[in-house]
């Protein structure tokens, strides 16, 4: 059967349930928060309707100016660690029989689902005095006595590549199994080391893939909203964990919202531009 | 290379099992103390799971949600993933991207537009809102592996099908629901595990009228440690990981997350 467009009305008919749904659930809540931005706080309740963009300029501050260029800075650092460690492992990883593969993706996604009570969870008893790796350094005799190595900033860092390690290599995944694998062999023909064409071939034909994987793990990186609290201390938070505490703690769900809009527009500013940056080098190139 | 290649595969693994090690380690202790390596073993924090109250509902009511949400993800989905193989319309494309968008923004972002969403139409904590909300967020995972499955049925049998003379109807019931199922069943437990873990959306929506474990954990959290914390979570790692072995298992987990079907290695 072709595919064709459709001619009755009654051919539209199974789109119907999944539209309905998505329009109602997905891009009226969307719209109400940002609606909500411009309310005014309600003490007693959630908000009263009104139009003001006194929500919008309590970020006129140093503080949140502070929180932007911390949550920026760390979801680029994040990104950055996590392609630098996953994009060679991703390829070793397409170069291993297809069971081996088959089970490092079960482990993987196993890991990803994991929820990030879990994962905050776990890293904080990894890094606590009484349970944490320093007990195995003082068995060794590398230590005098066990500390804790949270809250603080490497524990945030360490606990957030955790979460978007698994995410990274799944992304990077598609692209590099279905890399020609005649490439590898041209280059070694050539007699190129495989370290060499690594570098010199399969780097720079997957420089676009290495750019988005950079951008979706910074944006997956960005979302973060417990780790930051359970690993760090307040000035290790990011813009998510403050939506978080403006909405739930706070009850200040216009502020909350006008964040949140807020984020929505930084990480689409900063996808385009990096966007626009790459098509035009690849334009000059 | 090879000796690179098994060094780089260690790391890796140490990384992403060092973590749970611990607390699996910690879960095994036999007094109520978080000390690694444990002291003594004991299964009976995992007993606890089952036994106390708090813990047992909190596991029934995430297994229940996870349940749901998954299966009205893969009611959206399919319809959709089916439509957008089956006929041309370009602009139904835009629902899509609506599938998608939830999955690709940042969690807080969907889980406080339930939030404003919820409390306005007045249904504020209702459980069965957070099965919608994580319906709606994760539709893109069956939405992804359904397109997959779609995608992969050859036309020519299709075409097949109605040359004998099988009506839309009867060619979806016969061919083509068949060779999705796969798919199907993957999708709705990618979604499921996926909701079972799920912690802002629940939490924004039904966070303060019920306790699903990702929220009971991170409320134990902050009122102090226990082990029975530890045996939760290795409990979900272990039931996440059966869920995904099951699917590697009898489907292809590789094509599933992007390779080409069948090339042979």
């Amino acid at each position: 059967m072709r595919r064709e467009p459709p001619r009755a009305i009654g051919d539209y008919a199974p789109l119907f349930f999944p539209a309905v749904m998505l329009v109602v659930f997905f891009v009226v809540p969307f719209s109400t928060m940002i609606a909500v931005s411009f309310f005014k706080r309600d003490q007693a309740g959630f908000y009263t309707p009104d139009f003001v963009t006194a929500n919008y300029e309590r970020f006129l501050s140093a503080f949140f100016g502070g929180v932007l260029g911390f949550s920026l800075m760390l979801a680029i650092m994040v990104a950055a660690v996590c392609v630098l460690v996953a994009f060679p492992f991703t390829y070793l990883l397409t170069q291993s029989s297809r069971r081996v593969q088959t089970i490092w993706l079960v482990v993987l996604l196993s890991v990803l689902s994991l929820s990030e009570v879990i994962i905050g969870f776990a890293w904080s008893t990894l890094f606590s005095r009484t349970a944490g790796i320093t007990n195995l350094l003082v068995a060794a005799g590398l230590m005098a006595e066990p500390q804790a190595l949270l809250p603080g900033f490497g524990a945030v860092l360490t606990g957030m590549v955790y979460q978007a390690l698994p995410y990274t290599v799944l992304v990077l995944y598609p692209a590099l199994v279905r890399l020609d694998p005649t490439l590898m062999e041209a280059a070694r023909t050539l007699g190129a080391s495989p370290p060499r064409a690594f570098f010199n071939v399969i780097v720079p034909a997957l420089r676009n893939t290495i750019v988005a994987t950079l951008i979706m793990v910074f944006v997956f990186a960005l979302g973060s909203y417990l780790l930051p609290q359970i690993l760090g201390r307040p000035q290790h938070w990011t813009l998510s964990v403050l939506i978080t505490d403006q909405a739930i703690y706070q009850s200040n769900m216009p502020f909350a919202a006008a964040m949140a809009v807020f984020l929505v527009l930084i990480s689409l500013a900063l996808v385009g531009l990096t966007l626009l940056v790459g098509g035009r080098r690849e334009a000059s190139a | 290379m090879r000796v690179f290649k098994g060094v780089w595969f260690f790391l890796v693994a140490l990384f992403l099992a060092g973590p749970l090690i611990v607390v699996a380690g910690v879960s095994v202790n036999e007094k109520q103390s978080l000390t690694f390596p444990p002291e003594g073993f004991s299964l009976s924090w995992y007993g606890q799971i089952f036994t106390d109250d708090g813990w047992r509902a909190a596991l029934f009511s995430s297994l229940l949600l996870a349940a749901c949400a998954a299966a009205l993800a893969v009611a959206i989905a399919l319809p959709l993933a089916w439509f957008l193989w089956r006929r041309i319309a370009p602009w139904a494309n835009v629902f899509q991207l609506l599938g998608v968008a939830p999955f690709i923004l940042p969690p807080v972002i969907t889980a406080l537009g339930f939030l404003t969403f919820w409390a306005t139409v007045g249904a504020y904590g209702q459980p069965w809102t957070a099965v919608i909300s994580h319906a709606i967020f994760f539709v893109t995972l069956p939405l992804v592996t359904l397109s997959l499955g779609f995608a992969s049925i050859d036309r020519s049998l299709v075409e097949a099908a109605a040359t004998m003379g099988a009506d839309d109807r009867t060619v979806l019931r016969t061919v083509v629901l068949p060779l999705i199922l796969p798919y199907l069943v993957s999708g709705y437990a990618f979604a499921f595990v996926l909701s079972l873990n799920e912690y802002i959306v629940a939490y924004m929506t039904v966070g303060f009228t019920m306790e699903t474990l990702p929220i009971k954990i991170f409320n134990a959290l902050r009122y102090g440690y226990t082990p029975t914390m530890a045996s939760v979570s290795i409990f979900f790692v272990a039931l996440a990981a059966l869920v995904f072995g099951l699917i590697a298992r009898f489907g292809d987990l590789r094509a599933l997350l992007g390779a080409m079907p069948s090339d042979g290695k």
